[in-house]
C-alpha cells in the first residue's frame, strides 16, 4: 500500500525534479499538442456561438479540408492555388450546410441539430473518401519534422509553427470580431438571435460566414495535423480530442478554447509520461475526459463560460 | 373508421389505467406479439434471425434504456456502448465464476453491475447539464473501453483479448454458445425485451416516470414542488444502464458469440442514439421503430446494389452508404424531428375518420 502511494505521489516528481530538461520537453510537447486541439476547438466555439449549434462534425471537417488541399496538391496544383480553392470549397460547403441542414431545422430542439450533424459527419466522412480516396496521404507544406536545440531543451520545427500560426489565427480573429463590421453582426447574433434579426442583421448570411470562419479554421487544424501524421481518416477521431477541452473552456469562449487546450494538452502529456506507466499506458483517451470532468464539478459552465442563471 | 373508440366504455379505473386503453391497438399489440412469438421463428430464415431480428431486439432493448434517461428523464448520454461493455464483460464474469448459474439470472445480475457503473457516471449530472453532461458521459465510454482493454482480468487472462459466450442451456434447450440455434436465441431475445418493455412503460405512466419528466421539462421547477433531483437523477441513470447492460450482454451473449471492446465503440453509443431520436424521445413505441429502422439502413443500403445488378468495389460501397446513412439522418431529422413515433400517432389519427373527411 505504501509502495503505491509512494508510486503515484512521490516518484513521479521526483523524476520531474531529477531532469528538468525532460519536463520542459514534455510541457512544450504538451502545450504544442494542447494547440492543435485547441484550432480543432477553436471551429466548435465559433460555431456554438453563433448559431448554438453543438457541431460534431468538425473533426471531419479538418479532415475534409485536409483531403481536398492534398487531393488538390496531388493533382498539380501549386500551394498557394490549391489552398485558394480549399478555401472556396470550405465556403460552399458553408453555405450548402446552412441552405440543406439548418435552415430547415431552425428552431428545433438543440439536440436535434446536434443529431444533424452527426448524420453530417457520417455524410462527409463517405464523401470526403468518395471524392479523394482512402489511403494515407502525405501533406507537406515546406516545414521539416525536425528538432533543433534552444537553450539546451528540444524543440520540433513544426511544432512551433503550429504555435505561431495558432496564435497569429487568433489575433487575426480577435480583430475581425472586434474591428470589422461582419464581426460586429456576430458577435450581435452570439449574444441574441432575436434582438439581432430585429435590428435588420440577416440571420442567414451570419450563419454561412460563421460557418466559412469554422471552415478556415479546419484548413489550418488540417494542414497542421496532416503535415505531422499524414492525411487520413484517423484525422476525423481528434474531434473526440477536442471536446474535453470544450468542456473545460466553455462552450462559448475563444480565449477558453485555447487556454483548456494548453491545459488539457500539458496535463495529458504529463500524466501519460508520469503516470501512465503505471497503470499500462494509453490513458490519454480517456484522461483529459476525466480532468475536464474533475473541473467542471467546480465550475459547471467551463472555465471561461458564460455563467448558467436559471430561472423557474 | 378502423380507429374509432365510440363505443368502448369504461366501467371501472382498471380499465381506466390500461397500458392499451383501446380495443384496437389491444388487438394489434397481440396480433405483433403472437407474430414475433409463433410466427417469425417458423417464416424467417437463418440469415433472417441472425442478421435483422436479433441485432433489432437488442437494440431495441439498448434503445429502451437510453429513452428511459434522454427522453424521459432529459439527460443526454453518450455513454451507451460503455454501460453495454459493462453490461457484457461482468456476464462473462459471472458466467465462468458461477458455471451452474441460469443465464438470464446472469444476465439480470450483468445489468445490475451496469447500473452501479451507470449511478457512478450519473454523478456528474447533479452539477452539469444539457451538452456539458452529452461530453462528460464520454468520459464514461472512454474510460470503460479502456478499462476492459487493459485489465486481463476482465477477461479471464485471454491472449486474444476477447470474451466468448460459453455454452449454457436453459429448460433443457441451447441458449447460448456455438450450438445455441438463431430461434432459440431469438426467442429468449425476444422474451426479455418484452419483459423490459412492459417495465419501462409501467415506470414511466407512474410515480417514476413522472418525476423523470418533470426533471425533464424544468428541473428547478421540479425540485420545487417537491421531486428530489438526486434520487431521481440517479435512479434513472441506474435503469438506464441496467436496461444497456442486459441489452450489452445479450450482444454478446445472443448475438455476437465472442466479442472484443471494439464491439461496443463510441459507434455504438452514437448507433442507440440515433434509434431513440428517431423513434421518438420519451416513447417506448419509438424505441422499437428507431432500432429496426437504424439496424434496416445498413441491410438495405448493402443488399440494393446486388439487387440492381450493380458491381462495386468493396470500398467505394462502403463509402457510399456512409453518405446516405448520413444523408438520411439529416433528411429524416427535417422531415419529422419528433420521431417515427409521431408518425405513428398522425397515422392513428387519420386512420380514426378514414375513409370519411370528418
Amino acid at each position: 500500500m505504501l509502495e503505491l502511494l509512494h508510486a503515484v505521489l512521490v516518484a513521479p516528481f521526483k523524476d520531474m525534479a531529477g531532469s528538468p530538461t525532460f519536463l520542459v520537453e514534455v510541457l512544450i510537447g504538451g502545450l504544442a499538442a494542447g494547440l492543435m486541439y485547441s484550432l480543432v476547438a477553436l471551429g466548435f466555439v465559433l460555431i456554438y456561438k453563433a448559431s448554438g449549434v453543438f457541431n460534431f462534425a468538425q473533426g471531419v471537417m479538418v479532415l475534409f479540408a485536409a483531403l481536398t488541399l492534398v487531393g488538390l496538391i496531388e493533382r498539380g496544383a501549386p500551394l498557394v492555388v490549391a489552398l485558394a480553392l480549399t478555401m472556396a470549397v470550405m465556403a460552399a460547403l458553408a453555405f450548402a450546410i446552412e441552405r440543406v441542414v439548418l435552415r430547415p431545422l431552425v428552431n428545433q430542439e438543440q439536440i436535434i441539430l446536434f443529431m444533424a450533424t452527426i448524420g453530417l459527419n457520417f455524410f462527409l466522412e463517405g464523401f470526403g473518401e468518395f471524392a479523394w480516396g482512402s489511403d494515407v496521404k502525405k501533406l507537406d507544406v515546406g516545414i521539416p519534422d525536425t528538432s533543433f536545440m534552444a537553450w539546451g531543451v528540444q524543440v520540433n520545427r513544426l511544432e512551433l509553427t503550429a504555435a505561431i500560426t495558432a496564435a497569429v489565427l487568433v489575433a487575426i480573429m480577435a480583430v475581425f470580431f472586434q474591428r470589422t463590421r461582419v464581426g460586429r453582426a456576430l458577435r450581435a447574433v452570439a449574444d441574441d438571435h432575436e434582438a439581432a434579426l430585429s435590428i435588420g442583421i440577416p440571420l442567414n448570411t451570419i450563419w454561412i460566414v460563421v460557418w466559412s470562419v469554422a471552415g478556415l479554421v479546419a484548413i489550418v487544424a488540417g494542414i497542421m495535423w496532416g503535415a505531422k501524421s499524414g492525411v487520413q481518416f484517423s484525422l476525423s477521431l481528434i474531434a473526440l480530442k477536442a471536446l474535453p477541452v470544450l468542456i473545460l473552456g466553455g462552450f462559448t469562449s475563444v480565449p477558453g478554447a485555447i487556454v483548456g487546450g494548453l491545459i488539457i494538452g500539458t496535463g495529458e502529456k504529463l500524466a501519460e509520461v508520469y503516470w501512465g506507466p503505471l497503470v499500462g499506458g494509453a490513458i490519454e483517451n480517456w484522461f483529459a475526459y476525466m480532468l475536464a470532468l474533475a473541473f467542471l464539478l467546480v465550475r459547471p459552465q467551463g472555465l471561461f463560460g458564460e455563467k448558467i442563471i436559471e430561472r423557474v | 373508421m378502423i380507429y374509432r373508440e365510440a363505443g368502448q366504455f369504461k366501467s371501472t379505473y382498471a380499465s381506466d389505467q390500461a397500458v392499451f386503453p383501446i380495443l384496437q391497438d389491444r388487438v394489434i399489440a397481440t396480433l405483433a406479439l403472437a407474430a414475433a412469438v409463433i410466427g417469425l421463428p417458423l417464416v424467417a430464415s437463418e440469415y433472417w434471425l441472425q442478421a435483422v431480428l436479433i441485432p433489432f431486439l437488442i437494440y431495441a432493448l439498448a434503445a429502451l434504456g437510453l429513452n428511459l434517461l434522454t427522453g424521459y428523464a432529459g439527460q443526454v448520454s453518450l455513454g451507451t456502448g460503455g454501460f453495454m461493455a459493462v453490461g457484457a464483460y461482468s456476464a462473462f464474469k459471472i458466467t465462468s465464476a458461477f458455471p451452474g448459474l441460469n443465464i438470464v439470472v446472469a444476465f439480470l445480475l450483468a445489468g445490475l453491475a451496469a447500473a452501479l457503473v451507470g449511478v457512478l457516471f450519473g454523478i456528474p449530472s447533479l452539477r452539469i447539464k444539457g451538452f456539458y453532461l452529452a461530453v462528460a458521459t464520454l468520459a464514461a465510454q472512454f474510460f470503460l473501453i479502456w478499462l476492459f482493454n487493459k485489465v486481463a482480468w476482465f477477461t479471464n487472462y485471454a491472449s486474444s483479448g476477447t470474451i466468448t459466450a460459453p455454452p449454457r442451456r436453459m429448460l433443457g434447450v441451447m441458449v447460448t454458445g456455438p450450438e445455441a440455434t438463431a430461434p432459440v436465441r431469438y426467442l429468449t431475445a425476444l422474451a426479455l425485451v418484452a419483459l423490459f418493455a412492459v417495465i419501462a412503460k409501467n415506470l414511466v405512466r407512474g410515480r417514476v416516470g413522472r418525476s423523470w419528466m418533470a426533471i425533464r421539462d424544468r428541473d428547478i421547477a421540479a425540485e420545487i414542488i417537491g421531486v428530489r433531483p438526486l434520487r431521481t437523477k440517479l435512479l434513472a441513470f441506474a435503469i438506464s444502464s441496467f436496461f444497456c447492460g442486459v441489452a450489452g450482454a445479450e450482444y454478446v451473449f445472443l448475438y455476437l458469440g465472442s466479442a472484443e471492446t471494439l464491439a461496443f465503440d463510441i459507434n455504438v453509443s452514437f448507433l442507440v442514439l440515433f434509434m431513440v431520436i428517431i423513434g421518438g424521445l420519451g416513447s417506448i413505441l419509438g424505441s422499437f421503430l428507431g432500432a429496426a429502422f437504424i439496424v434496416m439502413i445498413p441491410i438495405f443500403l448493402t443488399n440494393v446494389p446486388h439487387l440492381l445488378g450493380l458491381a462495386m468495389p468493396v470500398a467505394l460501397q462502403k463509402q457510399i452508404e456512409l453518405m446516405v446513412f448520413g444523408g438520411l439522418i439529416v433528411l429524416f431529422l427535417i422531415v419529422e424531428p419528433h420521431g417515427l413515433a409521431r408518425l405513428w400517432q398522425i397515422a392513428k389519427e387519420k386512420l380514426r375518420l378514414w375513409p370519411f373527411p370528418y
